[in-house]
């Protein structure tokens, strides 16, 4: 039997006319978008394009009003039954989560518990699995972000660049299909910001499906397999990084990228 | 080295050698003088006023004294924790997005915090005079002089009192903490009952005890005004000694001792829930 490359269970997550509207502004308008199981996909766009609401949507922080998400073939946030969508409940949406890891920019560490507590919550408290189990997987994973010395440290005591490592291993404890990353880098100093990009390229590696929402071009160049360019909850441009940071098609695309790099 | 630095230097002496001398704090000095004065004073009038001190030793342990105690303590606790749980539920409701939820706590403050609570407890323990029976109509009944005993309208009084401002202390506590905490909680798929439970209300302790704090010592001197409902509680029995002996002051300091030493026990206990509850603080409550 041949394997077909467009075969659906390659494709992970699938948005079909995605739009969600603040009041009178169209944060996200009608977005369609497939991404590859292993596939880095990287979003670029001014501040307001509704990449972050993008990202929202996809875990179900956000509502969205039109369209519809398939996860790994499950659609995201209602039950279908026939021409009608019933809106999950709680519990539901919670599971549903489960599938993707969320990283960020204010990194939201669980300021009243230690790094490897912050670890530890989610596989104890929601998979309830053992703890003495669980406790050995999260140390492994904060040696993997680098931060096998701090894991007894609160986050007032952390800092940003190793807050968001902690948070990076905390999603990661929760074994997700997908990493959803919004602007990790945008709150660090700059000397930060390059130990979190580690962190990311070496996830990238292993194979771990991500989308990111960021503006460290020379990131999106050296570790995206396709670059998405959104502006007032369009896509403008999609293909791969030499394609739309190197040679953009679009004029949009043209003075955002030139605006970043200057 | 700079020539005229090195030209400078050797008409300077070693400042190393000079005496340092303190500034007098002559106003220190005289107001700690007038305090001990004052209070070598008061402690002087105290001693040859009118006060029999073997009769305040000999009644601070009295029987029906340490009975008052103990209401007084157990009343304290269980308003307290009636007004906790109250406070609870209608923060959360008043934080409902749901406008029926969330008016109806709004009445609830606004009925309770809006009338002085010796007429709640009045209200409570004449209950009677409004409804002689109380119960389901066709499946049972009591009445209502046998529920609402002293001890049933004070706590129904103090408690759901208590609830009315507790209910605004731990909206304060839940609103204090960010918004990024419930969304970290949910990408890791926390329902909404275990985020309140492990992330938020564990973070909203730290503002909301030290307020709860204040109102737990308050609600252990409120218990007091139950002595108007014939809740025999520490000053209710005090009175009643007094009224039989004629030993008003005396009585009266007993009831004082008492209750401050309840008071500091707590206030020590309270230092060390704060302390347990502001864990991964940087700021843990003394500025440095």
């Amino acid at each position: 039997m041949i394997t077909d490359p467009m075969e659906p269970a390659q494709t992970l997550l699938s948005a079909r006319k995605v739009t969600k509207t603040f009041g009178s502004l169209k944060a996200l308008d009608a977005i369609d978008l497939d991404v590859t199981r292993g596939e880095v996909l990287c979003i670029i766009g001014p501040s307001g394009s509704g990449k972050s609401t993008l990202l929202r949507c996809l875990n179900q922080i956000e509502h969205f009003d039109r369209g519809a998400i398939w996860i790994d073939g499950e659609l995201v946030g209602y039950r279908q039954d026939g021409d009608t969508l019933y809106e999950l409940d709680d519990r539901a949406v919670a599971r549903q989560r489960l599938a993707c890891g969320m990283v960020f920019q204010r990194f939201n560490l669980f300021n009243h518990m230690t790094a490897l507590q912050n670890v530890m919550e989610g596989p104890v408290t929601v998979l309830k699995r053992p703890r003495q189990e669980v406790r050995k997987e999260a140390l492994a994973l904060l040696s993997r972000v680098g931060l096998s010395d701090k894991h007894n440290a609160y986050p007032a005591q952390l800092s940003g660049g190793q807050q968001q490592r902690v948070a990076i291993a905390r999603a990661l404890a929760m074994k997700p299909k997908l990493m959803l990353f919004d602007e990790p880098t945008s709150a660090l100093d700059p000397e930060l910001v390059g130990e979190v990009l580690t962190v990311m390229r070496d996830l990238a590696a292993s194979g771990m499906t991500m989308i990111v929402v960021t503006h460290e071009l020379t990131f999106a160049r050296e570790v995206a397999d396709r670059v998405i360019f959104m502006d007032r909850g369009w896509i403008v441009e999609t293909g791969t990084p030499q394609q739309v940071l190197g040679e953009p098609s679009e004029q949009r695309t043209r003075d955002f990228i030139a605006a970043v790099l200057s | 080295m700079t020539p005229a630095a090195g030209a400078a230097t050797p008409t300077m002496p070693d400042p190393t050698t000079y005496t340092i001398r303190s500034r007098r704090h002559y106003g220190r000095w005289l107001a700690t003088a007038l305090i001990v004065l004052a209070l070598a004073g008061i402690v002087r009038a105290f001693a040859l006023g009118q006060i029999e001190w073997p009769i305040v030793a000999q009644f601070l342990t009295a029987p029906a004294i340490l009975f008052g105690l103990v209401n007084t303590v157990i009343m304290a606790i269980a308003a307290m924790a009636l007004g906790i749980s109250l406070g609870v539920l209608f923060a959360v409701m008043v934080m409902s997005p749901n406008p029926v939820l969330h008016y109806s706590a709004k009445g609830y403050i606004w009925f309770f915090r809006g009338t002085p609570l010796i007429l709640q407890l009045l209200l409570w323990f004449n209950l009677a005079l409004v409804f002689p029976t109380l119960g389901i109509p066709g499946l049972f009944d009591f009445r209502t002089v046998d529920v609402i005993t002293p001890f049933m309208a004070t706590l129904l009084g103090l408690g759901i009192n208590q609830g009315a401002y507790t209910a605004e202390v731990v909206r304060a506590g839940i609103l204090s903490v960010d918004q990024g905490q419930t969304e970290a909680a949910q990408s890791i798929g926390m329902t909404r009952p275990t985020i309140m439970r492990r992330i938020v209300l564990p973070q909203a302790m730290r503002v909301i005890i030290p307020p709860v704090g204040n109102e737990f010592i308050s609600m252990v001197k409120l218990t007091s005004l139950a002595s108007v409902i014939q809740f025999s509680e520490i000053l209710r029995n005090a009175q009643t000694i007094y009224f039989a002996n004629g030993r008003v002051i005396e009585l009266l300091i007993v009831a004082a001792i008492w209750y401050i030493a309840v008071v500091s026990l707590m206030s020590f206990g309270q230092h060390f829930l704060e302390r347990r509850f502001s864990r991964g603080q940087a700021n843990r409550g003394r500025g440095q």
